[in-house]
């Protein structure tokens, strides 16, 4: 590795330049440069739409049906492949540069062992013996730290954990010690502790002399590894330098966007989308989200003294065989109006069943959920209907949701179908405008289906049904862990206008601190089941008492300081 | 909720355990369903069974015959007992007479099944060679062999039976000559038949394949295989041809059942011997035991292959064994 390190090191790994990509005659990628030494690791960060992903995918010769890539020139490890055949970009994947995907249950194939999987390209590659490779594949597990590694090559995808699939298919990209990896996003999806062991993982291997490019869309992911920053938009580098320098002395508008979008270490209340610059970036439809003209955010509500919604004890468990599994274990919670209550910890702490309790969509088995003071889950749910009015939902994925053959305004007129029972067609129409507007979605978009709107269009949408009721209680879970960061931005900054207006109390959950401690007041820290931790947002981030919180805090990937 | 977990592999293969005696619950209580629904439905046809016995509406058989008949099958008994005592003869294995062939009914369907299941086998095979190759054919090769394979998938899967046997018969033997026009027991005799009953099941099962296909096409481990150095056609032998298979794996229970009915109308017009054409000369002669038989017999064919089918697709599926544990 060492010897080959510095044998190469005067010469680059990849050098590109005027890289243009177009789809069916249609270009989204005009005229990139890029370069990279061993050992060296460069970061593309942009959103959605921004071109990164295909950028990365072209490089390996893989930028998909009906593309065509022209480059200036296009040379891996010295080999000229601005016109390579297939059969030539064959010998250059797997074999010259590995490329990671973003985790997914479907980027190992759910049907085959990932040892098969990772085998792949030392038989493709390499004349090498059966017995040798099976060693190498579990050698290879071994090295990206999987536990128990030769069971673990006979296992498929879905009976593994995000963060050892991702392990698996870093693996399966190292499987021939390629000079260069592609990673895009490597750690989207994945909690944070997860992250950021991938990232360290991602450090050492960098550190072994192999260059690395990273995608992604979250500038402070890629902080603490990449030596130097591409930023792209539309299709385009607008800035480029080494990591420090973009990071502290952004020269473009749009980057400072990027850097103010991340929430990590940035006090409640405090703006994180660029209202006034003509950046919003919503997936290339700028013209349907207000967000520059809104006035300036409203004063805040004061908090209220009662608590809104209260869960009292509560204990639910699911049948596992051998015994019954608490996946709610004697959880206490309140919520003032006009206050947000955080609960975060990472992917089966059981936070999505705290908010199906505080809905009264699945009982308790122990404990009361209440609502105003008065019960709620120990109720009928005929007696119960009347009042779901009061406590609203908003979930991650917002698509899937929403009914795909309704118009945004015949989702939104559905929902006031509960409030305005006995409303005519103009006040409805009215309400219906209402609500757009207050989550800065302009009225033509209430014309359109949800499949055709972007990933934070939809979510306002599914925030504008939320509010259709007026309730009193917003529960919100995970609501902006499947957007990039500017959209997150832009919707972080809705949730706290529409709190600050009408004093709404919410419920945020996320597997994410940085969005966590940005927005609440209070946290809740859940882990197994459990509340281990439970404070004031500073005190419980600032200071944290129990060891698991002070490693979530530590592992949480912020902009460097 | 942790995956990965060490009782992992037991809590599998107790789910594994139960699904299989859930189904095997499930097909007994089927049979049961089946055997019980035609012992009432042949009591609504009009006629008396014991006139059938004794040659059929015609026969003018005397009345003391008639009565020696009833005391003999036991019609004279009430019908609960009549039933109670089916279902015990069935519990043995004993499937009753025919009355006009006065052979056991087992002897019938055992000399008749053979020649049936070759025949529905071979179209099961042959659907699936041609579904699977133009599934593989018309997938990701442009938009001009998307359409082809649409339209060649919609036109099969509507092919009726009795037209399709007609326009075979008229072309390759009275045309062309080179097959038999009726089943002859020899292989060739077999050919016509067996694409007849084929194609429309191979348009049916390459559309499902197809869609699945195309899906598999787009997932991401497509990228991460080829982004491995693999061709195109190994993607496909390694990969997507396994996503194709899966729904035509649970579909073909369903498939062998029926062709056994579309084996009705292929062994009439061919003249084959089989269970269809077994079943329609009972229909006719109101032979009822015989049509219990038959139709107990592919009760328990489409039971048994649902179940085969189900526990082959949870082997080729990880992914419906984890469902199952949850």
């Amino acid at each position: 590795m060492t010897a080959r390190a510095d044998a190469a090191a005067a010469a680059p790994l990849l050098d590109v330049e005027g890289l243009r990509v177009a789809f069916d005659g249609r270009e989204v990628v005009h005229g990139l440069s890029l370069r990279i030494m061993p050992g060296e690791c460069v970061a593309i960060v942009g959103e959605s739409g921004s071109g990164k992903s295909v950028t990365a995918r072209s490089l390996l010769g893989l930028a998909g049906p009906g593309s065509t890539t022209t480059a200036e020139r296009l040379e891996v490890l010295g080999r000229d492949l601005a016109r390579a055949g297939e059969r030539e970009w064959r010998g250059v994947r797997g074999r010259s540069i590995g490329l990671i995907l973003q985790d997914a249950l479907v980027s190992l194939d759910p049907l085959r062992p990932i040892g098969r999987e990772i085998d792949d390209a030392l038989r493709i590659h390499e004349r090498m013996p059966p017995a040798e490779r099976r060693t190498r594949v579990v050698d290879l597990l071994d090295r990206v730290g999987m536990p128990d590694p030769a069971a673990a090559a006979g296992r498929r995808s879905g009976e593994l954990s995000g963060g050892l699939r991702q392990r698996a298919l870093i693996a399966a990209a190292l499987a021939l010690d390629p000079p260069l990896l592609i990673a895009d996003e490597p750690t989207t999806a994945l909690d944070v502790t997860v992250q950021a062991r991938i990232l360290a993982l991602l450090g050492e291997i960098r550190s072994r002399g192999t260059g690395i490019l990273l995608i992604s869309h979250d500038l402070a992911v890629v902080g603490g590894l990449a030596d130097r920053i591409l930023v792209m938009r539309g299709g385009r580098l607008v800035e480029e330098g080494p990591a420090e320098q973009v990071l502290r002395t952004p020269r473009h508008a749009y980057t400072r966007a990027l850097i103010a979008a991340v929430p990590t270490d940035r006090a409640r209340g405090e703006r994180l989308s660029v209202s006034s610059a003509p950046v919003t970036g919503d997936g290339g439809s700028d013209d349907a989200v207000r967000t520059g003209d809104r006035p300036a955010p409203p004063a805040r509500t004061a908090v209220g003294e009662r608590p809104v919604l209260r869960l009292d004890g509560v204990t639910k468990t699911f049948p596992v065989p051998g015994g019954r599994l608490a996946a709610v274990d004697d959880v206490s919670l309140d919520v003032r109006r006009g206050e947000t209550l955080g609960l975060v910890g990472e992917s089966g702490s059981g936070k999505t069943t705290v908010a199906r309790l505080a809905l009264a969509l699945t009982a308790p088995d122990a404990g009361e959920v209440l609502l105003d003071g008065r019960p709620w889950s120990s109720l009928p749910e005929r007696e119960r209907r009347p009042m779901r009015r009061r406590i609203g939902a908003v979930y991650q994925d917002a698509l899937s949701s929403f009914d795909p053959r309704w118009s945004v305004r015949g989702i939104l007129d559905d929902a006031l179908g509960t409030v305005l029972p006995r409303a005519g067609r103009r006040e409805r129409d009215r309400r219906v405008t209402q609500l757009l507007d207050q989550v800065g979605l302009a009225a033509p978009v209430g014309a359109r289906r949800p499949l055709t709107l972007s990933g934070g269009q939809r979510q306002r949408v599914a925030i504008a049904r939320a509010l259709a009721a007026a309730p009193d209680v917003l529960i919100c879970d995970e609501p902006v862990s499947a957007l990039d960061v500017t959209i997150q931005a832009q919707i972080l900054d809705l949730l706290e206008d529409l709190q600050r207006r009408d004093g709404l109390a919410l419920l945020f959950i996320s597997h994410d601190l940085g969005v966590v401690r940005h927005m609440s007041d209070r946290v809740a820290v859940m882990r197994s089941g459990r509340i281990v931790e439970t404070g004031s947002s500073d005190d419980v981030f600032g200071s944290p008492q129990h060891p698991y919180t002070a490693q979530l805090v530590a592992d949480a990937p912020r902009l460097a300081a | 909720m942790t995956p990965g977990s060490p009782t992992e592999p037991v809590r599998r293969r107790r789910s594994t355990a139960r699904h299989a005696a859930v189904l095997v619950g499930g097909a007994v209580f089927v049979m049961w369903a089946v055997a019980t629904l035609t012992f009432f439905a042949i009591r609504l046809i009009p006629g008396d069974p014991a006139q059938a016995i004794l040659g059929g509406p015609g026969s003018q058989a005397s009345q003391e015959a008639l009565d020696l008949v009833r005391e003999e099958y036991g019609l004279d008994q009430p019908l609960v007992v009549q039933y109670l005592a089916m279902l015990g003869r069935l519990l043995t294995g004993d499937l009753g007479s025919s009355y006009a062939l006065r052979v056991p009914v087992a002897d019938l369907l055992a000399a008749q099944v053979g020649g049936t299941l070759l025949l529905a086998v071979l179209s099961l095979a042959l659907a699936w060679m041609l579904a699977l190759g133009l599934a593989l054919w018309s997938t990701g090769r442009g938009r001009i062999a998307a359409a082809v394979g649409e339209g060649v998938e919609l036109t099969a899967a509507a092919l009726p039976h009795f037209w399709l046997a007609g326009v075979l018969i008229a072309v390759f033997s009275s045309g062309l000559g080179w097959l038999p026009p009726v089943a002859t027991g020899t292989p060739a005799g077999l050919v016509l038949p067996v694409v007849t009953l084929a194609v429309p099941l191979a348009g049916f099962l390459a559309q499902v394949m197809r869609e699945s296909l195309l899906d598999a096409l787009e997932q991401p481990f497509v990228v991460s295989a080829r982004a491995r150095g693999e061709s195109t056609a190994g993607v496909r032998l390694r990969h997507t041809i396994r996503h194709a298979a899966l729904p035509g794996i649970s579909l073909s229970g369903w498939a062998l059942g029926w062709l056994l009915s579309g084996a009705v109308v292929v062994e009439t017009i061919f003249a084959m011997p089989g269970l269809g054409r077994t079943l329609l000369q009972a229909v006719t002669l109101r032979d009822i035991p015989v049509v219990v038989g038959v139709v107990l017999f592919v009760a328990l064919v489409y039971v048994v292959m649902t179940v085969v089918t189900d526990l082959v697709a949870r082997v080729a599926d990880p992914r419906l064994r984890q469902e199952g544990a949850r």
